[in-house]
């Protein structure tokens, strides 16, 4: 195939290794893992993180006046110093755990909006968001009399960025948007968005939950407001998201939830919070998540990332060119800039039907609408079978994925 | 209506299920069950009758005649399909009294091979099975 010449840089197999969750039979099968848009596998330094630092240094960060304290805190603020940096924030400050990409858009939604939205105000998000990008937005909407409205998405699953601009003017208070999208893989111009949003002064938050594991986001150069993902797309464990904002704005947005740690002083006579980043992150932390997240941080940039790219870029391609050459075989999301995700239906067939056949053969995919009924609404589709790949992924798993679809394909259709 | 309930009984389906020794029979004969139930027509496949699951859709139309429940469903998969019958064969035809004390669990758990599937959230089949639980309360 002509994209051999791509894969053979980077070598999937060692990095296999590196995964024992890998390496398991499935109804009979080895596993071939194609679901890592819904959360990716963890490599063993992250499970030996969060091992160590529960048998050698649990406690609870910021407060003992004890050893174990202080390097339970220093690793902890280590990673978010290690979380700046991946993403190019300017300064660790601006990094706020929370519990997953979801909980990061309802902060922003609820501090941010409740504070700045009023009547007539306008929301756009992406007719392909994920409903954890869509539903935050209209509930605070009508709290406060703002309008949530979509742009629209074209027949390849791509934003029509001149429908875009046209939607925008000086009501326009927020535009939220997906950098890559979860049902399709789609690449989103966020630079372009942020850039056309900040026209008519509008922020931009911008949905890396996809991003994140496949290629190095620099949230200065895309200049958004508020940059949200989740640990566990990122080879880190669940239960832990971050928030990255533009410092003016999160110093002055409220309080999310409140507590201790949040606190600067608390008397009945009223309370002062405290500074960034803890003024947003109520309670005792995620710290061993956070410490996972760390080891993730540092698995990824030990890799040759450019190289894992290219590998994901190649196993697409090979997988699109295999679907194609297969007849009854529909891609669905077919834009020009993607992340290796591939979502298509096989005709006369439902999805939930196709994947449940496919893991019977030890094939792990998702199938459904991949909460983005809208986008599913306006295809005029049930869902997709989607087959998600990670660097860690194979020609040979690609092979299995078909050969699964075509024992599928006899009992279906 | 469908013969499953009344010729085809409960029992009928785990008897079957446990002769086969790999999973293309079991699921070949699920498929083969769904394709038994009777589709419901467009005007039955209504917002009402509709029990919502993210990944599939299913349909249930209930009647009550005689002291006893009937049922039909329909769904857009075929194996969720083949699983409506199952719990069909299981309820249609049944008095409420009967409906309410059977005991689907174990039932689901007799079938050994629909135990991940009655699971899923997303296929609506415990989502129907509870309609017909609430539909045997009220009668």
């Amino acid at each position: 195939m002509s994209n051999q010449s791509n894969t053979a840089t980077f070598d999937a197999e060692r990095v296999r290794a590196d995964f024992p969750i890998l390496h398991q039979d499935v109804n009979g099968h080895p596993l071939v893992y194609l679901d890592n848009a819904a959360t990716t596998q963890k490599p063993r330094a992250v499970i030996q993180a969060i091992v160590d630092y529960y048998e050698q240094d649990n406690s609870n960060v910021h407060r003992g006046a004890h050893a174990l304290a202080d390097r339970a805190t220093e690793k902890f603020e280590g990673a978010r110093v290690k979380v700046a940096g991946f993403i190019n924030a300017a300064e660790p400050r601006q990094i706020i755990w929370t519990r997953g990409t979801t909980e990061g858009i309802n902060l922003v939604a609820s501090s941010w909006g409740r504070a700045n939205l009023s009547s007539g105000d306008r929301i756009l998000v992406s007719a392909m968001e994920h409903h954890s990008n869509i539903v935050p937005w209209q509930l605070i909407a009508a709290e406060k009399g703002a309008v949530v409205e979509s742009i629209p998405v074209n027949a390849e699953g791509a934003i029509d960025l001149a429908a875009f601009e046209s939607m925008l003017d000086d009501r326009v208070k927020m535009v939220a948007c997906g950098h890559v999208s979860n049902a399709f893989g789609t690449v989103n111009p966020v630079q372009d968005i942020a850039r056309l949003a900040q026209g008519v002064g509008a922020l931009t938050l911008i949905d890396g939950a996809q991003a994140v594991g496949h290629w190095p986001v620099d949230v200065q150069a895309l200049d958004c407001d508020f940059y949200v993902f989740s640990a566990h797309k990122l080879f880190g464990p669940t239960g832990l998201g971050v928030l990255y904002g533009k410092t003016a704005l999160l110093e002055a947005m409220p309080p999310y939830q409140s507590g201790g740690e949040m606190i600067e002083s608390v008397s009945f006579d009223g309370t002062t919070f405290n500074q960034l980043p803890y003024k947003f992150e109520a309670g005792t932390p995620d710290i061993a998540g956070v410490i996972g997240l760390g080891a993730a941080i540092d698995y990824v940039q030990g890799l040759d990332r450019d190289g894992a790219a290219k590998h994901e870029a190649a196993l697409l391609a090979y997988a699109e060119e295999r679907a194609k050459a297969t007849p009854g075989i529909r891609l669905v999301g077919t834009a020009a800039n993607k992340t290796s995700v591939m979502s298509f239906l096989l005709e006369g067939a439902h999805p939930n039907d196709v994947g449940l056949l496919l893991d019977q053969q030890g094939v792990a995919v998702r199938t459904g609408n991949h909460c983005a009924q809208p986008i599913m609404e306006q295809f005029g589709i049930p869902g997709t079978v989607r087959a998600s790949f990670s660097f860690y992924n194979t020609r040979a798993d690609v092979d299995r994925l078909f050969e699964a679809l075509d024992k599928a394909r006899q009992f279906l259709v | 209506m469908s013969r499953f309930g009344t010729e085809i009984t409960s029992d009928d389906i785990v008897d079957t299920l446990s002769f086969f020794d790999n999973w293309e029979d079991r699921y070949k004969y699920i498929i083969d069950l769904g394709k038994e139930l009777p589709p419901l027509n467009d005007e039955s496949r209504n917002e009402t009758n509709l029990v919502r699951g993210c990944q599939s859709q299913v349909w249930l139309v209930s009647e009550a005649r005689d002291g006893k429940l009937f049922f039909e469903a329909d769904s857009d998969a075929f194996i969720v399909k083949g699983l409506l019958a199952v719990v069909l064969a299981a309820y249609n035809g049944k008095t409420p009294e009967q409906v309410t004390a059977f005991d689907v669990e174990g039932y689901f758990s007799a079938l050994n091979l629909l135990k991940h599937l009655s699971v899923t959230r997303g296929n609506g089949l415990r989502a129907m099975v509870k309609r017909i639980q609430d539909t045997a309360a009220a009668n």
